[in-house]
């Protein structure tokens, strides 16, 4: 609590304890209204001078001034203590607001603390800290153990293993290896790291998400846009209301001839300014909002604004591109079939031959011979003969080595098996008999199968993949992972008349969203209602382009962000039906003489509370 | 022009008066408050005179209500 809410909190016990007091001290008269006075200025002064200042400056109905009217009015009325309580639970729910509303903030700055405040350049072998700000590209920084990385860059010398929980909200920390890149935002969990920065701080990932979130609120959604206007007309309406219920029974009671009760309807009108207080909804909803866009950057899903969390919530369509979204976006040896000798020794012979290739078949074949223990000997590879467009024979350790496509094995006249599998195939054969092949494929994501059930399970209509592959591919793919609908072979211009033709067959109300990984397709992504970039970290045009920002490339993550931004409007929702259904039903039942001061203070700050804690819950995301 | 400025408020609904009264300042063409992360973001006219059309969105501010502030930096 801050020194405010700490004083808030010792005028409200104070005066708590004077009117519980004053309860069993049996006076009369104008000492009880002394009396009463002082708990009454205690916990209300500052409430009556704020209202008082706004009738000075025209600005008579909000808050302050309702709750004002309502305590003077009990008070003149005799109603000392209700006019004391009124006040005390209106300053508790106040306390209780800026209370949650401080550690709500506090928290998600907290889950955002990911900026740098130094950075160690090293010169003649000492270190010296600096503002980041002041690192020039391609300088040597340095990153001990526990430290942040304050800027992007390679790294130049030693291995340690990062912590991206920040940014990506995966726990499993990244290895890192000289030569590789490193973005700023991770922590160094061990060991010294130098790094060469390869962009200035402000171009620095770390820099660019802080702008993306502080930059998040001032894109409001259509809701908060609703309640603002909403509390705008609906406070001047109450008082009316409560002017004309003090007013017009009364009036018309006397003049059929009946007693007027003008103290009962002025009670009546009183308790009607108490319940309609709108706080429960002006601070719930941008509240919701907050948690909401807080929980998904824990979960390292970065949202530009709540509007774009209210559009998500409605995505009904979710198009995808293929590579770098659904697959890995690099070749990888996926299968060896039919291979009469050890898989092993297959790959041996196989990655020997193509060990002088630069194309990315060949080089994932060196691959996986090397991730299998294997270690290339060139020394072992004689003459190499390259066959365009049917693949090479070679000579390793004395053996004519073959790895090609069929019609290579056809010119050998061998004959050779056909895969089932989607993928390049690529056959090999030693000493003109056929050794079996090995299946290169464009790897599909981990998790990318789960994310497409699971996105049919938070209520995806239609998923679509768009891809620039070859029908066979994309097919295979599609229908492995559960796409609905699958377009091939378009070239970038196409996908963005694809996404038109999809938006256009759409229902009103429900929303389209692409995701893509930014490469070659900002304008697909600006194009439909949502753009979501996946693997974002790093890519300028993605984090630009898109409305959602994935930090990592999990594609399960969609899914998730599309759960959030359901939970989200869910409690949006419920707060609003909540807050405005109880007050309707609490001033109907005020009017009528029901519900009684104490009813009216429920239906203030009790709504208030319950409604705030409501939102607090669109915090919590870990398990959706 | 957009600029984007710290603000201290106690009260949601008193932030949405804010931004309503700074929309309402000569020279501003749009105006953002958000309570949750306590900013105001101001688009200017072009033309404006920032600086003076700050110290009028920060007077009207001050007019519907009372406790705020808005630090120029």
């Amino acid at each position: 609590m801050n020194k405010k809410q700490k004083k808030v909190l010792i005028r409200i016990i104070i005066s708590a304890v004077l009117m519980i007091s004053l309860h069993f001290i049996p006076v009369t008269g104008y000492v009880r209204f002394g009396l009463y006075m002082i708990p009454y200025l205690i916990i209300g002064y500052d409430i009556l001078k704020k209202a008082w200042k706004g009738i000075l400056n025209r600005q008579v109905f909000d808050e302050n001034f309702l709750m004002a009217v309502a305590t003077v009015g009990a008070v003149a009325l005799g109603e000392y203590q209700e006019g004391v309580a009124v006040m005390l639970f209106y300053q508790i729910g106040e306390l209780f607001q800026s209370y949650a509303v401080g550690k709500s903030r506090r928290n998600i700055s907290d889950l955002m603390d990911i900026r740098p405040d130094y950075a160690n350049i090293e010169t003649d072998g000492t270190l010296t800290k600096v503002d980041p700000d002041e690192v020039s590209v391609g300088s040597i920084i340095v990153v001990s153990a526990g430290e942040k990385i304050p800027i992007d860059g390679v790294i130049v010398e030693g291995s340690s293993s990062l912590n991206t929980a920040a940014l990506t909200g995966e726990s499993v920390p990244r290895s890192v290896h000289p030569g590789d890149e490193v973005i700023s935002g991770c922590i160094n969990e061990k060991g010294l790291l130098k790094i060469r920065t390869t962009r200035e701080f402000g171009e620095s990932t770390v820099s660019r998400i802080l702008e993306l979130v502080e930059n998040a609120s001032s894109r409001k959604s259509r809701s908060e846009a609703f309640i603002s206007k909403f509390a705008r007309v609906y406070t001047p309406a109450v008082c009316y209301s409560a002017l004309a219920l003090a007013l017009l029974p009364p009036l018309i009671l006397y003049l059929t001839g009946n007693d007027p009760q003008i103290s009962t309807w002025i009670y009546r009108a009183l308790t009607f300014l108490v319940i309609s207080c709108p706080c429960a909804l002006v601070i719930s909803i941008p509240l919701t909002f907050f948690a909401g866009i807080g929980g998904a950057s824990k979960e390292g899903v970065l949202v530009k604004g709540s509007v774009f969390l209210e559009t998500l919530s409605k995505v009904k369509y979710v198009v995808f591109d293929k590579t770098g979204t659904m697959t890995k976006g690099s070749f990888e040896v996926v299968g060896i079939h039919h291979s009469p000798v050890p898989e092993k020794e297959l790959l041996y012979f196989a990655a020997h031959a193509e060990a002088h290739s630069s194309h990315p078949i060949s080089k994932s074949l060196l691959r996986a011979f090397e991730e299998d223990g294997g270690r290339i000997d060139l020394g072992k590879v004689g003459s190499v003969e390259e066959i365009s467009g049917e693949g090479v024979i070679a000579t390793v350790d004395g053996k004519k080595v073959c790895v090609g496509n069929k019609r290579l094995m056809a010119r050998l006249g061998l004959e050779a098996v056909d895969c089932h599998e989607i993928g390049t195939v690529v056959h090999v054969a030693v000493d003109n008999t056929y050794y079996g092949h090995i299946l290169i494929a464009d790897q599909i994501k981990e998790g990318a199968k789960e994310a497409i059930e699971k996105l049919h399970r938070a209520g995806i209509r239609k998923t679509v993949m768009l891809t620039g592959d070859r029908t066979e591919t994309a097919e295979g793919v599609a229908k492995e992972l559960g796409i609905l609908e699958v377009y091939s072979q378009l070239l970038p211009g196409d996908k963005v008349d694809m996404v038109e033709k999809l938006l256009g067959e759409k229902h009103a109300g429900e929303m389209l969203a692409f995701v893509g990984d930014g490469i070659n397709d900002a304008p697909v992504l600006s194009r439909a209602d949502i753009g979501i970039a996946m693997g974002a970290m790093g890519s300028d045009a993605a984090i630009e382009a898109a409305d959602i920002v994935l930090m990592d490339d999990d594609p399960r993550k969609i899914a998730k962000a599309i759960r959030i931004a359901q939970k989200c409007i869910r409690i949006v929702y419920e707060n609003i039906w909540f807050a405005i259904g109880v007050k309707l039903l609490c001033l109907l039942l005020g009017a009528l003489g029901i519900a009684n001061m104490w009813i009216a203070i429920f239906a203030d700050v009790g709504v208030m509370v319950i409604a705030v804690i409501n939102a607090i819950r669109a915090l919590m995301v870990k398990k959706l | 022009m957009k600029k984007t400025y710290k603000i201290d408020v106690d009260c949601a609904n008193c932030a949405n008066k804010m931004e309503q009264a700074a929309k309402d300042t000569k020279g501003v063409k749009d105006a953002t408050v958000s309570f949750m992360t306590l900013k105001m973001t101001v688009e200017f006219e072009e033309g404006a005179d920032v600086d003076a059309t700050m110290k009028e969105v920060l007077k009207n501010c001050k007019k519907v209500e009372d406790d705020c502030e808005i630090f120029l930096k």
